[in-house]
């Protein structure tokens, strides 16, 4: 069976397109997607993830609030008890003219293990998920 | 003629239906007191004299004798998952659709300190649901283990991930726990599937609980005891809203039931967003949903219908009255067989009715929500929408002796104060006035055409 991964839109976020262009991309790639969809809070993220025993979880944002929505989910995972798993996060993380590679170490910051910018194809992601999770091709 | 004699042990009363089948009417009703500490059958005889009083047994050959319980407590239940929001409340929809009394709702890892009491509140059957299909193991596994260590003799229902199934299958086994295992309540994430675990749970109320409470000698009688009878009750009002194979159905409906002790509403819809641009969040709902409110009802729940509703909501229904609401709540809960004559009191019991009806209704329906985001505001909705449903029936003592259903019932629809709760809008409302939806429920199980006829002819505007 392959791996579980937990992907959704965090916040009060409502954009679908890319969610479901990612569902399908990694559906594709082999993954077990969980599509909890949009508008999702951490909380909701980290009883998917339970419940299904999930491998990563792939949070998406795209309205410029990701920073503020994504800060604490290392935490709460922690404190869930889903020690180590894999936290991807992408799309339009944050406004303003900000320099990438210090949105990047934030998120790092924040307990994320892969963090991309906008219009990144599904596919770095699918290879990046693989190569963390030891998948051989 | 033959008839049917459909029989419901409740809890306070044995009430009996005599069916002609073949005009598809109610011959007669009967009642007497339940009697299931000592013999069912003294009961169930002094109230089917009664019916002899009423019909011609001569005349009468009783074809099918089949019935209902919820004596001896009813059939009680404890659900146990992994997530409060997700498995373990999909594993409390299902106890509920079986007509079920829930005595618990535990989730993540047990304790011993769990286990304990969930042994101390005598549960009659555990459901032990937890994990997605292909999901978290460790957790139904786990508490498969304790409850091989200290369950003796309750019937366990298992209803979790798929891929612990066999392993549970074995820690039960070599315990001797006696246990049925059925698909998983929520095979993915906010899917539900409740039927295989409901089914399952009549199964085994029919095999082993109906002996377990003293009401085997019934069967000598009778041909069954068939299910809970909140089951029948939901049973009847899939029919009513379905149709059968030969008979349409009249479409989307609620039920409510007010009793002593609790305030049931069964609907029987999709719950789909009316609206255009409303998100659906959330565990997704059954079709045919059960909740039961065990705060609300209009005696043995007096005093915690008015500790959940309060005075002033109250006294919104009866603005005008002499009581006092906390005194007369108090009053109404030590005396469970009061029967309200005086006009004063009428209009007291009524005013109970109607809040018991509104809360148990704004917990039952979903709610609808604001979220302002920076690309304006956009409508979430958690749970069923029944702006649209065309029905609303009352049942239970409380309705279908009253004087004015319509008043109390009406408390259920929509209410433009609270307009997140998606209640009915405008709803016919109706009255199962004879008292026989739990009856029909029973009767469907072999004659589903004649059921909803019968049902049909019998439930009428209010």
């Amino acid at each position: 069976m392959g791996k579980t991964v937990v992907l959704g839109v965090i916040g009060a976020d409502c954009h679908a397109v890319g969610n479901k262009i990612l569902e399908r991309a990694f559906s594709d790639a082999g993954f077990n997607v969980v599509n909890i969809g949009v508008m999702c809070s951490q909380e909701e993220f980290i009883s998917a993830a339970i419940e299904t025993n999930a491998d990563a979880i792939l949070v998406s944002s795209l309205y410029g609030h990701g920073e503020i929505d994504c800060r604490g989910l290392r935490e709460k995972c922690d404190e869930a008890g889903l020690k180590n798993i894999l936290l991807y996060a992408g799309g339009n993380l944050v406004v303003g003219k900000q320099e990438w590679s210090d949105v990047e170490k934030r998120f790092k910051e924040m307990g994320f293990n892969r963090v991309y910018p906008p219009g990144t194809s599904p596919e770095v992601g699918i290879n990046d998920l693989k190569h963390d999770l030891g998948i051989e091709d | 003629m033959d008839a049917a004699l459909l029989i419901d042990f409740g809890s306070t009363y044995t009430k009996l239906t005599a069916v002609d089948l073949e005009n598809e009417e109610i011959l007669a009703t009967a009642k007497d007191l339940t009697t299931v500490q000592t013999d069912i059958m003294i009961g169930f005889n002094n109230a089917f004299e009664k019916l002899k009083e009423k019909i011609d047994l001569s005349k009468v050959n009783f074809v099918e004798k089949l019935a209902c319980s919820s004596a001896a407590g009813g059939l009680k239940m404890i659900a146990i998952g992994l997530v409060p929001e997700l498995t373990a409340e999909a594993a409390k929809r299902a106890a509920l659709g079986a007509g079920a009394r829930i005595l618990g709702v535990y989730s993540y890892e047990l304790t011993k300190h769990e286990m304990e009491e969930i042994v101390k509140k005598k549960p009659d059957i555990i459901l032990l649901a937890g994990g997605t299909d292909g999901g978290n193991k460790d957790c139904i596994l786990h508490n498969a283990k304790l409850i091989a260590q200290y369950i003796k003799d309750v019937p366990i229902v298992v209803a979790g991930n798929k891929n612990a199934q066999d392993e549970i299958d074995d820690i039960l086994n070599d315990a001797h726990v006696y246990h049925k295992i059925t698909e998983n309540v929520m095979p993915r994430l906010n899917q539900i599937n409740v039927e295989p675990a409901r089914e399952v749970i009549r199964e085994i109320f029919m095999e082993k609980i109906v002996e377990a409470k003293g009401m085997k000698r019934a069967e000598e009688f009778i041909s069954g005891i068939l299910m809970p009878t909140p089951a029948a009750v939901l049973k009847a009002a899939r029919i009513l809203a379905d149709g059968t194979d030969k008979e349409e159905g009249i479409g989307e409906l609620i039920i409510v039931d007010i009793g002593g002790a609790t305030t049931d509403v069964h609907s029987i819809a999709s719950g789909e967003p009316s609206k255009a641009g409303v998100t659906l969040r959330g565990l997704q709902e059954p079709y045919a949903k059960r909740t039961v409110e065990g705060d609300l009802g209009m005696r043995v729940s007096a005093v915690s219908l008015w500790e959940a509703a309060g005075t002033r909501r109250i006294k919104k229904f009866v603005p005008n009255t002499k009581y006092d609401v906390e005194e007369r709540c108090k009053f109404l809960q030590a005396n469970v067989n009061f029967i309200p004559k005086e006009e004063e009191d009428i209009e007291f019991d009524e005013a109970l009715g109607m809040v018991a009806t509104e809360m148990a209704m704004e917990r039952h329906v979903g709610l609808i929500e604001s979220v302002y985001t920076p690309m304006g505001i956009i409508y979430s909705q958690v749970g069923k929408d029944l702006l649209n449903v065309r029905y609303l029936i009352g049942t239970g003592g409380v309705i279908v002796h009253s004087r004015n259903p319509k008043k109390i019932l009406s408390a259920g629809k929509f209410n433009p104060d609270t307009p997140n709760y998606l209640k009915p809008m405008n709803p016919e409302i109706l009255v199962d006035k004879e008292y026989i939806l739990s009856a029909m429920g029973l009767l469907a199980e072999k004659y589903p055409d004649k059921a909803i006829r019968i049902m049909k002819k019998y439930i009428v505007k209010a």
